[in-house]
């Protein structure tokens, strides 16, 4: 039992990170379907940062300091990247759809054209480094308690440092939006971008503000999410995460609170097809043994994530509440 | 108002720059052009910083991604190339129709990859459990094609039903449609296993070739003439299907429907159209031609299908994006655009065989491309607003007599106004805002 919810924050965070990012882009009026191109792009990228930094002894002893350091150069990158599609947006005025289909297209060819042409494979692997004493680490968790009460252990047993700083970035960037006022003004540039400017609100700083952020935590969540999901393989792939995140971001009313709460759903239905699919390898709690016993392939348990997605969009239609202006180029003109 | 035949008399004296069509081709050259220069300058910086490649070597591997077949080295190789290129082809000009149509109707169809699975499954089940011993092969073929068609057709119902009836994003509904479709495929064959497995060339990941029941499309001899490649008839069904749906866009009224519904969803069903009926139909027959594409490759018979696919979705439905895209949505341009693309695709292969560099620099560049294409419409409208100067001259000087035409005031504003060009106060205006 213990072991499932471990696993379902694991997944969970991701999601929550990402879908936080989907939600500054949208908030701020731009459309981000780049989410998962982000997400890969960051990924790589955080890779990248992790192999060049164990080249030096002191980064391969400090491994959480590593970890970290690669978690805010995916970020970094992540930004970066996400400026193509503010650029196409909001200085060509191009489709955002388009301009998002394109970067996801962009981030796994370049991604992959790098690793192959730096490494001469096709994925990025991250193996554990022998440090200075000899041992053999990769990066691992951060805290391993296992004389603690159950409650506790789903937190501070086998935990990621990135948990930790993910959660803490989620709550800041959520208190940002709602209670600074630059926060407020880039809700406003989503709702009603011209009532936005005629109160001296620079609409495209505003987008370009959100987008930016939005890339940030995307290229952030990415890395997170090879980091501990996928053995820090990056591979130009994750596995249409960041749709789901924008999915989740749909389910969560573009809300922090309904993102968390969609996030931990996501996480708990995602991880039901990792955990069925290596029910020979893990054995540990009750639960798992059941889901053994029905016998139905991982195939069944993949579906179900986005059978629900469906199924939530299909139900939360009728109350969403998307920020007005989203996916409209802003024009100064218009009424 | 104006009779088909005052259109076409009107058409005819558009100067040629001026043309909507014209405009679209030019603004997608661009696109190319953005494309590839990117890709030139990444190759580049990619040998200013690497020792061990010169610099020359970049514009060697532009020239060998440009020459796409031509660079195979002798004749016959480059012969083999290009008829696997339009054999590959085919499938991509299909889901480019696909996405083309969608368009049409104002819908963006990223479902390409799913309803293209789902058209394999349904053509591979047909193909392979029928034996042709029992019902002649043609008719299986036939019979494996509208299966996939008809699953096509059904799988891209569901983005259209969940955009009329919940007017949910059909973006993320595809994207989700996409991963089911490619687990239901996997789990089918996973289930069927035995029957459609191809154990017999130790191949266990692929299904076996639809060939091992009789069942292929006709070459007539093209594959020996294209140096025994894959090339058969597929690709001349895919150009009449893009004609086809080329006098439906544009010559019905159930295409003027469709393409009402893009334009102003809410003045279609002012109008009297039922808009929701005509998203679902859309999204249905984008289903099918791309469904239609996957049977064509599928139904080749010496082709693997790898059936082991819940990680991955197939490259050809995400490109069907850039090819519609490229080709302004207009279904001949499709056909086109598709072959530009995989000739650049065999361009990429020769060039990592050929120079220092990797085949993933050609969907570096296509994705630069559709980046560019996000901004066409901004392209039109600087090529629109240049060419109308360029004509203003032209006008003056060569016609001085006002030509009496279908849209006579524009042209006398034309040629009255010499030294200013007509666009100015529309320049005036927007520097006011």
């Amino acid at each position: 039992m213990i072991f499932l919810f471990q696993k379902t924050l694991i997944f969970a965070i991701p999601l929550l990170i990402v879908a936080l990012a989907g939600m500054f882009a949208e908030r701020s009026g731009i459309i981000n379907i780049a989410l998962d191109g982000i997400m890969i792009f960051g990924s790589f990228s955080g890779a990248l940062t992790a192999y060049l930094l164990r080249g030096n002894p002191f980064f391969v002893d400090h491994n959480q300091l590593t970890f970290v350091l690669c978690l805010f150069s995916a970020a970094f990158f992540g930004g970066l990247f996400s400026l193509l599609l503010s650029f196409s947006a909001i200085n060509l005025k191009a489709d955002q759809t388009i301009g998002g289909t394109a970067l996801n297209m962009l981030a796994p060819a370049l991604s992959m054209f790098f690793i192959k042409v730096l490494f001469f494979k096709d994925r990025l692997e991250m193996p554990g480094m022998p440090d200075s004493t000899g041992t053999t680490r990769d990066f691992g968790f951060a805290i391993l308690n296992e004389d603690l009460n159950p409650v506790a252990q789903v937190f501070f047993n086998k935990a990621y440092i990135s948990t930790f700083i993910a959660i803490g970035l989620f709550v800041l960037f959520s208190l940002w939006i709602y209670k600074t006022k630059t926060g407020l003004r880039l809700r406003s540039c989503g709702e009603h971008p011209q009532a936005a400017a005629s109160v001296g609100i620079n609409v495209n700083r505003m987008r370009y503000l959100g987008t930016t952020i939005s890339g940030a935590l995307a290229g952030f969540g990415g890395y997170l999410y090879i980091a501990t999901v996928a053995n820090g393989t990056a591979s130009g792939a994750v596995e249409g995460m960041g749709f789901l995140a924008l999915a989740i971001m749909i389910f969560g009313n573009w809300k922090p609170v309904g993102i968390a709460l969609g996030a931990l759903l996501f996480g708990f239905l995602k991880c039901l097809a990792v955990v069925s699919s290596q029910l020979s390898v893990n054995v540990n709690g009750t639960e798992v043994y059941f889901l053994k016993e029905l016998g139905l392939p991982m195939y069944f348990y993949n579906l179900i994530p986005y059978i629900a997605v469906l199924l939530v969009l299909a139900f939360a239609s009728k109350r969403s509440r998307a920020p007005k202006a989203e996916g409209i180029p802003y024009d100064k003109g218009m009424r | 108002m104006t009779s088909a035949k005052e259109r076409r008399n009107e058409k005819s004296k558009t100067p040629f720059l001026r043309r909507d069509g014209v405009r679209s081709v030019i603004a997608s050259l661009i696109c190319i052009l953005g494309g590839l220069v990117v890709g030139l300058i990444v190759l580049v910086i990619l040998a200013v910083f690497n020792e061990n490649i010169p610099v020359g070597e970049a514009f060697r591997g532009v020239f060998t991604l440009l020459s796409g077949p031509f660079s195979a080295g002798n004749l016959n190789d480059a012969l083999f190339q290009a008829g696997n290129m339009f054999f590959q082809a085919t499938p991509l000009i299909m889901t480019g129709l696909s996405v083309a149509l969608a368009f049409k109707t104002g819908l963006f169809n990223i479902g390409a990859p799913g309803q293209y699975l789902m058209g394999a499954m349904g053509s591979l089940l047909v193909a392979l459990s029928i034996p042709s011993t029992v019902v002649p092969a043609w008719i299986i073929w036939i019979l494996a094609l509208l299966t996939g068609i008809i699953l096509g057709a059904l799988w891209g119902c569901i983005p259209g039903f969940f955009k009329a009836k919940f007017n949910v994003n059909e973006v993320i509904v595809c994207i989700m449609t996409n991963w089911i479709a490619a687990n239901i495929v996997s789990w089918v064959f996973f289930a069927a296993d035995d029957l459609f497995i191809n154990y017999d060339e130790t191949k266990v990941n692929f299904i076996r070739k639809t060939a091992t029941n009789g069942i292929s499309t006709w070459t007539l001899g093209l594959d020996k003439v294209f140096g025994g490649s894959y090339m058969d008839i597929s690709i001349f069904l895919a150009c009449i299907i893009a004609v086809a749906l080329y006098i439906l866009i544009n010559k019905t009224t159930f295409g003027y429907e469709l393409r009402a519904c893009g334009f102003n969803k809410n003045a279609s069903r002012y109008a009297g159209m039922n808009e929701k009926r005509n998203i679902v139909l859309s999204m249905a027959i984008a289903g099918a031609l791309a469904a239609c594409g996957a049977a064509f490759w599928c139904l080749n018979g010496a082709q693997d299908f790898k059936w082991d696919t819940y990680q991955t979705l197939p490259a050809d439905g995400f490109n069907g994006i850039p090819a519609a895209l490229l080709a302004s949505n207009n279904p001949i341009g499709v056909i086109f655009s598709a072959i530009f693309l995989k000739y650049l695709g065999v361009g990429g292969s020769n060039m990592a065989a050929l120079t220092s560099f990797n085949e993933y620099v050609s969907p570096l560049i296509v994705a630069v491309i559709i980046y560019f294409a996000g901004a066409s419409k901004l392209i039109k409208d600087i090529l629109a607003r240049r060419k109308v100067t360029v004509e203003n001259t032209k006008d003056t000087r060569y016609a001085p007599e006002p030509v009496p035409s279908a849209d006579p005031p524009k042209i006398e504003m034309l040629s009255a106004e010499e030294d200013r060009p007509p666009q100015e106060p529309a320049e005036e205006r927007r520097d006011e805002e």
